[in-house]
């Protein structure tokens, strides 16, 4: 990648799959690709954005990142260390490095803890506060993410789902992290309240210098907040682009498709040449051969259905980078 | 529960019941009145102290039975002793359940499967039968039933923790307690318990009635509680004799319907417990 | 499908033979039978003869296992009182257990199910609690206690009903005749099932009411009636069919308590005799056969969850 900022995270040939079903009878069981040979790296201090519809694999790799879970293959560098090789005790060493703040409000917060306690407990046990300071340190986040001091002895059920989030947001925030991994973190909000909490998000990364994950499941949220943008299809990236490059010129079918989707405030511009995505997404479980787009693809050929495209440079000056060599051409055709 | 604002708003749900506040009412007065029983039983309950099978009189609150021993006296320790055996079976079904169901949830694996082999077990067996040749088996007494007892009860309890342990485990709350690298045992005693408390105690609730009803059956049958030592259960065995029967209600009726009394209570309060315990309300 | 069935089969094999184990063990610990059958004047040779006949002299896991081989074969051993087979025994008692089993089982579900749709459709309303509290008395009460007050009341003070046995002893003992026996058992039986079940049903139900496909069906403009039998009862149902499941071994239980009050001549009656005897033989068929009972009802429980419920998937 041409940024010049060293990469936090790098990821190489991640792959995530889940068994079907939960029976344990011994005959092989069926996997859900969820996540199939990915590679990306993300830039100290970017937001990188993901995108896919609901079920691309793109929370699979939050977790991943988040180390929550162990992927089937491939590699997670985290800021040189290979966090896919260590031990759960390795790992607690480092994991307040990175937070994760998540889409579900109700169940990110025990109903049964005040907020005091939520976010006192972990900077208690890892000694970012001292028994002396940590209600002045809680005091301080509470007040860092807009909500009153009075907020402390209140339980989660108490709050409206934004002021959850921002919660969530503290708590994240409460050991010191580098990087936030955002997994949908406003798709449950109302949209007037989504705006506060990606305003309120990036904010806190100019203050703090946080990296971002942001993993979004329309273009909306992610194109406000992101630097660069991957869009995901099926568990692959089918491209990667910086968030301008890829709005004004989407290289993939499929990003296309996504673009002509969102809504797009100025009248003037709509009138373009829209790609509507038909036909239901295929299921993970047995991915179409070849690209994985080509059943819902307008554009696809014979070549599309056996040989499996692998992200290219699109243009060499820059870091977008595209799964599909067929789709400028095709346009160009077109027109 | 721990707390205030929640205490409260417990308490307030469970107010609006108000057969069940009658019943808490009733089971803490006879709590206490078992509890002082040596203090407040007119005689001891296992020595003569009038004529054979008197009906109620002023000396006799309740009669005698048919050797001349007082019904109130033995009455009252008879309640002391099941109610004991009830809690005494509860409190050990209870965290045998809590423990294994706790384990199985949180470990999972093989450990998981064999400890739900086993409550599967248990819990095909029919209750009684299971009790009965325990109970044939073991000298009969009171540690016996309430080891007996204690050991049968626990399936519900560790089936309903595992439960719950799974589910509160896919919680957001738990992930970010790992990403933010805090410790297993955090995890498992201050997250995940307090949270399973609530359903266990209701649940046990349930246990303790059954218990006691157990208990009592048990002693009615002649292999629970052994005589003299008054229960409940075999206070009410003299009533297979016909004349008792037929003609000494005071023999049997009083301690019929203070186990169905008991019983009913700790059901009321148990139901009024899990709605005002709800958490989705 | 099959492959379900196959499936879950499997599984009760390794309960079964857990159950039969600890059956054994539990059994082991009560000592030696003969000790009842024979007073003291017996010379100890006799009774070391008769131990090796029986074949009590050898280790308790091969006794076990000398059991577990005559089950497979299909027989169960003779008792160790009366000498006659314990297959012969259960299969000349089981049929008054199932009859009593049965019939309370249906009265009671009789009673619980329209009792408990009615509580939940008047939700909070008096009659609701007034059902509520009813089906709490009926779980509070214990079985003897109930069965004593009903012997008091319909045979000592009212002499409507007999108290004890199947049939009126000397007779050929006619349908109405067994009919007036079973009446008081059954009722016991009934009580505490209809009481368990009035609080699930209503529950069930009171789901199903909330669920937003009711509503819809409501808002179609479909009659209070229809929208309760055609779209709620049906859903509500299902969790009751697991409740049934459930209640088979706490029948038998209460099968035993009930046969031994009213002289019942059933399994319940033969078990607490072979239990105060220590007649093993006897009391390992019954909890066999219970064991597979129970599992069988689980079984068939689960066989049609996965027949109504279209969502639950079997593999």
């Amino acid at each position: 990648m041409t940024n010049n900022k060293k990469p936090i995270v790098v990821v190489e040939g991640l792959r995530k799959y889940y068994p079907v079903g939960n029976s344990n009878t011994s005959r092989a069981r069926q996997m859900v690709h969820a996540v199939d040979d990915v590679s990306f790296e993300i830039a100290e201090g970017e937001t990188l954005g993901i995108v896919g519809e609901s079920g691309c694999g793109k929370s699979t790799i939050g977790r991943q990142i988040m180390a929550l879970e162990r992927p089937n293959a491939g590699k997670i560098w985290y800021d040189g260390q290979d966090i896919t090789a260590m031990s759960e005790s390795q790992l607690r060493g480092i994991r307040t490095e990175f937070q994760m703040i998540f889409q579900d409000t109700n169940s990110s917060l025990n109903p049964r803890k005040q907020i005091y306690d939520i976010l006192a407990t972990p900077m208690l046990y890892h000694k970012i506060a001292t028994k002396e300071n940590v209600k002045q340190e809680v005091e301080r986040l509470l007040d860092m993410v807009g909500l009153a001091k009075s907020s402390l002895n209140k339980f989660p059920h108490e709050f409206s789902g934004g002021q959850r989030q921002r919660i969530g947001i503290a708590r994240a925030l409460s050991l010191k992290p580098r990087l936030l991994v955002c997994d949908e973190p406003v798709s449950a909000l109302d949209v007037s309240v989504q705006a506060q909490i990606l305003n309120l998000l990036t904010s806190l990364q100019e203050e703090m210098n946080l990296t971002y994950v942001f993993i979004g499941h329309g273009l909306g949220a992610v194109r406000y907040i992101s630097t660069r943008i991957a869009v995901m299809y099926l568990g692959k990236i089918v491209e990667i682009a910086d968030a301008k490059d890829l709005f004004e010129n989407p290289q993939h079918p499929y990003t296309k498709a996504l673009v002509d989707a969102s809504p797009i405030p100025d009248p003037n511009l709509r009138d373009r040449s829209r790609i509507v995505i038909s036909g239901e997404i295929p299921s993970p479980v047995n991915p179409p051969s070849g690209c994985r787009y080509h059943p819902r693809c307008p554009y696809a050929k014979e070549e599309c259905k056996k040989v499996d495209m692998e992200l290219q440079v699109v243009d060499s000056s820059s870091s977008h980078l595209c799964a599909c060599p067929f789709y400028a051409t095709n346009l160009a055709k077109e027109e | 529960m721990e707390h205030k604002g929640n205490m409260q708003r417990v308490t307030k749900r469970f107010m609006k019941h108000k057969l069940a506040v009658v019943s808490l009412i009733f089971l803490l007065i006879m709590i206490i009145l078992a509890i002082l029983a040596p203090v407040i039983a007119p005689y001891n309950p296992n020595q003569v102290s009038g004529g054979f099978s008197k009906p109620p009189s002023m000396d006799h609150l309740l009669g005698t039975d048919q050797i001349g021993r007082d019904m109130l006296s033995r009455l009252l320790y008879a309640m002391r002793i099941s109610l004991f055996v009830g809690a005494a079976a509860t409190v050990i079904s209870t965290l045998i359940g809590v423990i294994l169901g706790l384990l199985s949830g949180f470990i999972g694996g093989v450990v998981d499967s064999i400890i739900m082999r086993i409550t599967d077990m248990v819990m095909s067996f029919p209750y009684i039968l299971l009790v009965l040749v325990a109970a044939a088996v073991f000298e009969p007494g009171l540690w016996s039933i309430v080891l007996i007892l204690g050991f049968v009860d626990w399936p519900g309890v560790a089936r309903l923790v595992r439960g719950n342990v799974l589910s509160i485990r896919e919680m957001n709350y738990i992930k970010a307690d790992i990403a933010a690298g805090m410790p297993k045992r955090f995890i498992l005693f201050s997250e995940i318990l307090p949270n399973t408390i609530a359903p266990v105690f209701v649940y046990a609730t349930q246990v303790f009635a059954i218990s006691i009803l157990d208990e009592a059956a048990l002693s009615f049958l002649g292999m629970g509680v052994q005589p003299p030592t008054a229960s409940l259960g075999n206070i009410l065995n003299g009533a297979e004799s016909i004349t008792v029967l037929t003609s000494k209600f005071w023999l049997w009726v009083p301690a019929g319907v203070l186990i169905v009394l008991l019983v009913i209570s700790i059901n009321f309060v148990g139901d009024a417990l899990r709605d005002a315990l709800d958490p989705s309300v | 499908m099959w492959k379900y069935i196959l499936k879950r089969i499997a599984a009760a094999i390794p309960v079964l033979i857990g159950i039969t184990i600890i059956d054994y063990l539990i059994m082991s610990r009560a000592g030696s039978p003969l000790a009842m059958m024979h007073g003291p004047k017996i010379s100890e040779s006799a009774i070391e003869v008769k131990a090796a006949m029986l074949g009590l002299d050898k280790p308790i896991y091969l006794q076990y296992f000398d059991w577990l081989k005559q089950v497979l074969t299909g027989n169960l051993g003779y008792s160790i009182k009366s000498y006659q087979p314990v297959t012969s025994i259960i299969g000349s008692h089981i049929g008054s257990t199932l009859l009593l089993m049965g019939t309370s089982l249906l009265v009671g579900l009789v009673i619980a199910i329209p009792a408990g749709i009615y509580s939940a459709i008047h939700r909070y309303k008096k009659r609701d609690y007034t059902l509520v509290t009813l089906s709490f008395l009926g779980t509070s009460i214990p079985s003897f206690f109930l069965a004593l007050i009903f012997i008091y009341l319909f045979t000592v003070k009212l002499g409507w009903l007999p108290s004890s046995g199947m049939i009126t002893q000397g007779t050929g003992g006619d349908f109405l005749d067994v009919v007036k026996h079973m009446i008081m058992p059954v009722s016991v039986l009934a009580v505490s099932i209809a009481g368990t079940n009035i609080r699930y049903v209503r529950s069930a139900m009171l789901e199903v009411l909330q669920q937003d496909y009711l509503r819809t069906a409501k808002a179609k403009g479909i009659g209070r009636f229809l929208v309760i039998n055609k779209h709620a009862l049906r859903n509500a149902m299902l969790p009751v069919v697991t409740v049934i499941g459930m209640q088979i071994p706490v029948l038998f239980g209460g099968a035993v308590i009930v046969e031994q009050m009213f002289s019942w001549p059933g399994l319940g009656l033969i078990t607490m005799n072979a239990i105060t005897s220590r007649d093993y033989p006897v009391i390992m068929g019954v909890c066999l056969l219970t064991a597979v009972v129970v599992l069988l009802a689980n079984l068939i429980t689960d066989i049609i969850y996965a027949i109504v419920d279209p969502t639950i998937q079997y593999r």
